[in-house]
């Protein structure tokens, strides 16, 4: 068991050193911590199911180098998330905004929760009405 | 009764849904990779680049103003831009229309002999060396083909190969002039 545990640590170690990019880009802290957190939050609109953070095509390496530019230039969050979703949309982003198109994705979870719940709620209920010694195949 | 074939009846629903998008996915007419463009119905982006086919020349995006024009993304690179390539020669021809290339981070010297080799439809080509303009297009994939109208604001785009059906279903209904057919 230890054995895989230290398998599927050393695993995503891998993962990580993967990363795109191979050194910081920028000395401070905070500005590399929006950087990371924006290349992490926009989409490789050409390869679709990584972040630009994660993608070594060139859409993905050009648009890192934009929220670079962006952020050295002291834009505000809402101005590079503009810039981004006026020329690729909201897919661009990996946090949809709510909005008339996307209120069912974002209920979807509460949706899905509410009918879990009430098929349990029914079950439950059923099975407590039945005799306790009865043979569930029978009850059903 | 209903809790046997409510699950197969939702499992069929489910199937037939798959199944219905597959086939629409095979046959064409849906594209899950395709991002809707903002840009249509808004002022199409302006810029100022090199000329490929003369670097020491400025094409600035300025000067296209007053008549449609279609603008079309590639690369020496893509293979899908290979396959367009007669049906951008045709619509050229044509249409009447200007076919306005932008060559998108490619080797200058290997999209001269492209054009060379394979014939050039543009009225002018736009050298996006860094792919600045191509961001600013909302362009992420090669072919990309956009229609431009007289007063700037960006009418249809199509994503992939272009083909002269395409051209006569999506791009034609908006001139006046049919182009090729």
């Amino acid at each position: 068991m230890s054995r895989w545990l230290t398998l599927f640590a050393l695993a995503l170690v891998t993962t990580a050193a993967l990363a795109i990019d191979t050194e910081a880009a920028f000395p401070d802290a905070p500005r590399q911590a929006r950087y990371e957190r924006w290349i992490h939050e926009l989409r490789c609109v050409q390869c679709q199911n990584a972040a630009i953070a994660d993608s070594p095509v060139g859409l993905a390496s050009d648009l890192r180098r934009q929220v670079k530019e962006m952020i050295a230039a002291g834009q505000t969050d809402e101005q590079i998330k503009n810039f981004m979703t006026e020329r690729y949309g909201d897919f661009v982003l990996y946090d949809p905004p709510l909005t008339a198109r996307t209120y069912l994705l974002w209920a979807a979870p509460v949706l899905l929760l509410f009918i879990t719940v009430g098929v349990a709620a029914r079950v439950i209920v059923r099975r407590s009405k039945a005799p306790i010694d009865s043979d569930p195949e029978e009850a059903a | 009764m209903w809790r046997y074939f409510a699950p197969a009846g939702a499992f069929l629903a489910l199937g037939a849904l798959f199944a219905f998008a597959l086939m629409r996915i095979g046959e064409g007419k849906l594209d899950i990779r395709e991002i809707k463009s903002p840009l249509i119905g808004r002022q199409a982006p302006t810029f100022v680049l090199p000329s490929l086919t003369d670097p020491t020349r400025q094409i600035d995006s300025h000067v296209l103003a007053g008549k449609p024009y279609v603008f079309n993304v590639w690369g020496t690179w893509c293979g899908e831009c290979r396959a367009e390539h007669s049906a951008l020669l045709a619509i050229a021809r044509q249409s009447g229309v200007p076919v306005i290339g932008l060559d998108w981070k490619d080797d200058q010297q290997q999209a001269v002999a492209y054009l060379a080799a394979l014939g050039n439809p543009y009225a002018e080509v736009a050298a996006d060396s860094d792919g600045r303009t191509a961001i600013n297009w909302g362009v992420y994939g090669a072919p990309e083909t956009f229609l431009v109208s007289a007063e700037g604001v960006v009418l249809e785009k199509h994503i992939g190969a272009l083909s002269i059906a395409i051209w006569q279903q999506k791009f034609a209904p908006h001139l006046k002039s049919g182009g090729p057919s």
